[in-house]
């Protein structure tokens, strides 16, 4: 039991020396990382390595940082995946052209494939040789149902993605964007960010020290998808008709100017193996890349089929630079020039070399907290806490004298335990959480109140004092737990509904009734019991 | 010299005024129902979604130049008050500025921001923006649901808790002195127009386990007097209990509302909110605990057969060893 108290005073130990034992951390990470240099050993010794050194993680509004809540629409992936399947269709119903007759792809709803056949008697051939192209779908829950469905009706084909499908690409879309997310957030390098799923199709992210919710978003918010797009024409009319398998884009730079391009990509992003921010020829911030021997073999043999032509650089549906193809480019590299800022071009070589996402995302909620507030925040903690601290003491000692010393001492080591817990557990301290902490302070004496009251009654009763003491806790038992319990069921509350700084509340709140509850029950006891066997003491003032 | 908060062996009559005090509270708890539709509550953004904007300076705030600095932009409502606080330094001016949400499922645009920065940047050349937080109604409207059902939760696990230790009627009692709790400390946010978010719900909540806390106390000591004196009626056992507790029930609830009034002091305005509703919580807990849930108990009455304590309700913790 003392062992247990010891145990948790020394995890709590760490969080008194902060700043010290994070650079310690930071070293160690560091030295794992990208091996040891004098400086790093010297941040190393600021903690000795024998010594726990798990700190209390601080909530984004204690530390500042940026909190984001996205929405990743999903939709997406369906539009782009009907696009992709409609070649296969094209073709298939092709061979079939003497039972089905000419066909046309129809405009549709997102997420749905509509096909017209001339034939109206084809239909069933039709939709035979259509649904030959369906998949099984590749997750353990989807087993036995195929990707796509089919329908006809009068002459048209409806193609749409199935239930059990849709699902499994939400799922891998959800995947993909948190990977991704985690790549570019972790290119940038702040400490300890947390991007999490939370529920269908949101992503949390949380990065303390960056500063604002304004940068993450710039920084996860772009999808980053970058092709190298055929230049058919340029033109300064944006309703210009761009005919079949074309498509119009803007030009990032030039107001006013738009580019036909073909719908098909030379190359794509996908294809990149490193970006870097660089500099042209002319100074100027530019991003250098590199494909990987696929990409470079397409670009290559690309260049030198159409040297003299120009070429579009497309990123997220704006054209960024379409410079003339001078030569044939083999290495399968380059750069790319715009009008980038020095960060810009930082940013895109990041955005570039951690890929791009596969759906475009809606930001649902986001906080910045500034770290000068969570500086404040916890001083103004600290202060509360060490005064509430004083006080209840003070009442305490006052209240039951000798006793209440005693249960002071328990109170300190519940506090040390709640800190030790937090560590342990990893769980993360917000200013909620403080408050709960502030509040398990008050009432945590409630289970020494409890007892001390019982003895007190028991003595007036007439009992002796050994008698008294443990009556006293006999019979406050039933309602200190009975109070604790309750109280624990709304904190676990709480944390299941609660979200983030609530979340920490809860955590304290929870931590606290249980420390408190051991602390009353085992470690005031054994104080008590020890002191009572050394004096034997004939009369009890309680 | 002991400091006595209570007086030994006390046996003050707490059902002498009890319509006095039923009264009281019925009144309070209808008061606020009329204050929460009539006034309604001043809805943080989580609730309502919008984006609040803390700002900070050394020239002294003006809440009018704010605002028109700000009205330009065309944002539909917005509202500026000016944050006091004993910790800020003497050149420490903070303002919470506040805009209703612009578009029916996104947080604000980052063009918003920097729109409403730059103008307060116009008239205040000085100024720092240490907090910008926007939330989308989308997820508001979720936050709301998901504050209602567990505030609900929360009383349906304590209804089947307290029941399955106790018996229904005490259980029907801790619940509706706690539903009384939550709808005055409620009233109170909607009459003083307390900013109303989600760590108030975390607030009430607590208040709810506190609250609980204390009722649990006097109900142990009922359901032990019960056992013990089995001719007394019910209101003396009831009279008896709380007299009995009220020393450790006075004495828990000065010492967490110490911690508390620190708390609320020095603990700086981004919690205040939600401290002012535990303090309040806390003192008309204490006071339900005793003046409502022991009244309903005596109204309701309660089977008085306690002999077998291992009958069908009701179990005992007390022999768990310890």
């Amino acid at each position: 039991m003392i062992g247990l108290v010891v145990l948790g005073l020394g995890y709590a130990l760490p969080n008194l020396f902060y700043p010290r034992v994070e650079l310690h951390n930071d070293a160690v990470a560091a030295i794992e990382a990208s091996g040891s240099t004098a400086e790093r050993e010297a941040d190393r010794s600021a903690w000795p390595d024998w010594l726990p050194s798990s700190l209390v993680n601080l909530g984004l509004d204690l530390r500042g940082g940026a909190h984001l809540l996205a929405e990743v629409r999903v939709e997406d992936v369906y539009a782009a995946r009907m696009d992709a399947l409609w070649p296969d269709v094209r073709d298939a119903l092709r061979d079939e052209r003497d039972t089905v007759g000419a066909i046309r792809r129809q405009n549709a709803p997102e997420g749905e494939l509509r096909v017209s056949i001339e034939n109206a008697d084809g239909m069933a051939r039709a939709l035979e040789v259509v649904r030959e192209l369906a998949q099984p779908v590749a997750t353990l829950t989807g087993v036995g149902s195929k990707n796509i469905e089919v329908a006809g009706q009068d002459r048209t084909i409806i193609v749409t993605l199935s239930e059990a499908e849709r699902t499994a690409t939400d799922d891998r879309t959800i995947q993909q964007s948190l990977e991704i997310i985690r790549r570019r957030v972790d290119e940038v390098g702040t400490r300890e960010p947390t991007i999490q799923r939370q529920g269908e199709r949101r992503i949390l992210i949380q990065v303390p020290g960056l500063g604002s919710a304004e940068e993450l978003k710039a920084l996860i918010g772009t999808t980053a998808q970058l092709t190298f797009n055929p230049v058919i024409s340029r033109t300064s009319d944006g309703n210009v008709s761009p005919g079949p398998r074309n498509v119009v884009y803007p030009s990032l730079d030039e107001d006013g100017i738009f580019y036909v391009l073909e719908q098909t990509p030379v190359v794509t992003g996908e294809d990149l193996v490193d970006a870097q921010p660089t500099f042209d020829q002319n100074g100027r911030p530019a991003v250098s890349f590199r494909f990987d021997p696929a990409g470079a073999r397409k670009f290559g043999d690309y260049t030198a089929e159409n040297v003299g032509s120009p070429f579009a650089i497309v990123l997220d549906g704006e054209v960024i630079s379409a410079p003339r193809i001078n030569e044939h480019i083999p290495g399968g590299s380059g750069i790319i020039t715009g009008n980038f800022t020095v960060e810009e071009s930082t940013n895109l070589a990041v955005l570039l070399r951690a890929g791009a996402l596969p759906a475009e995302m809606t930001f649902l909620e986001e906080r910045t907290i500034g770290p000068q507030l969570g500086q404040d925040s916890i001083d103004a903690g600290k202060i509360a806490s060490i005064v509430a601290f004083i006080g209840v003491l003070l009442f305490m000692g006052l209240v039951y004298g000798w006793f209440g010393l005693l249960a002071n001492v328990a109170l300190i080591l519940n506090v040390g335990m709640i800190f030790g817990l937090l560590s342990a557990i990893g769980a993360t301290l917000t200013l909620p959480g403080i408050a709960g902490i502030v509040l398990t302070i008050g009432m945590a004496v409630d289970a020494n109140v409890l007892v001390f009251e019982r003895i007190r009654e028991e003595l007036r009763a007439g009992r002796g004092p050994a008698r008294a003491i443990d009556l006293g806790y006999e019979k406050a038992l039933s309602a200190i737990i009975d109070a604790n319990l309750t109280t624990f069921i709304t904190a676990v509350i709480l944390f299941i509904m609660g979200s983030g700084p609530v979340k920490g509340f809860a955590v304290t709140l929870a931590l606290g009734i249980i420390t408190s509850v051991f602390a009353a029950i085992y470690v005031t006891r054994l104080m008590i019991v020890i002191w009572f066997e050394r004096r034997r003491p004939k009369t009890l003032v309680v | 010299m002991r400091l006595k908060l209570v007086p030994d062996n006390t046996s003050w009559d707490f059902f002498g005024r009890l319509p006095i005090t039923v009264g009281l509270s019925s009144m309070l708890v209808v008061a606020s129902i009329i204050a929460f539709f009539a006034m309604g509550l001043n809805f943080g953004i989580d609730f309502r979604g919008g984006t609040t904007i803390r700002t900070e300076s050394s020239v002294a705030v003006d809440v009018g130049e704010y605002r028109d600095a700000i009205a330009p932009l065309g944002l539909g409502d917005v509202s500026i008050t000016e944050v006091f606080d004993p910790n800020f330094g003497p050149d420490q001016n903070v303002a919470m500025v506040r805009i209703e949400a612009q578009s029916d499922t996104e947080s604000v645009t980052p063009e918003t921001i920097a729109a409403v920065e730059g103008a307060l940047q116009q008239i205040d050349p000085g100024i720092t923006f240490p907090s910008v937080e926007s939330v989308g109604p989308k997820v508001s409207g979720e936050l709301v649901m998901t504050a209602i059902y567990s505030v609900l939760a929360a009383l349906f696990a304590v209804l089947v808790y307290i029941w399955l230790r106790f018996e229904w009627q005490f259980s029907v009692g801790a619940v509706v002195s706690l539903v009384h709790d939550v709808m005055i400390t409620i009233g109170v946010f909607a009459v003083f127009q307390i900013k109303f978010d989600l760590a108030i719900i975390a607030a009430l909540l607590t208040i709810v386990g506190y609250s609980l806390n204390d009722t649990v106390i006097v109900y142990d000591r009922v359901r032990e007097n019960l056992r013990r004196y089995k001719v007394m009626s019910l209101k003396d056992v009831l009279n008896l209990s709380i007299n009995e507790t009220m020393s450790r029930t006075v004495m828990t609830s000065s010492t967490t509302l110490v911690a508390l009034i620190a708390l609320l002091v020095l603990g700086g305005d981004v919690i205040r909110g939600f401290v002012f509703a535990m303090i309040f919580g806390i003192v008309i807990g204490t006071y339900s605990s005793v003046f409502i849930a022991s009244a309903l108990l005596l109204r309701l009455g309660v089977k008085r057969d306690w002999s077998k304590p291992d009958g069908e309700a009701g179990t005992q913790f007390a022999d768990v060893d310890a």
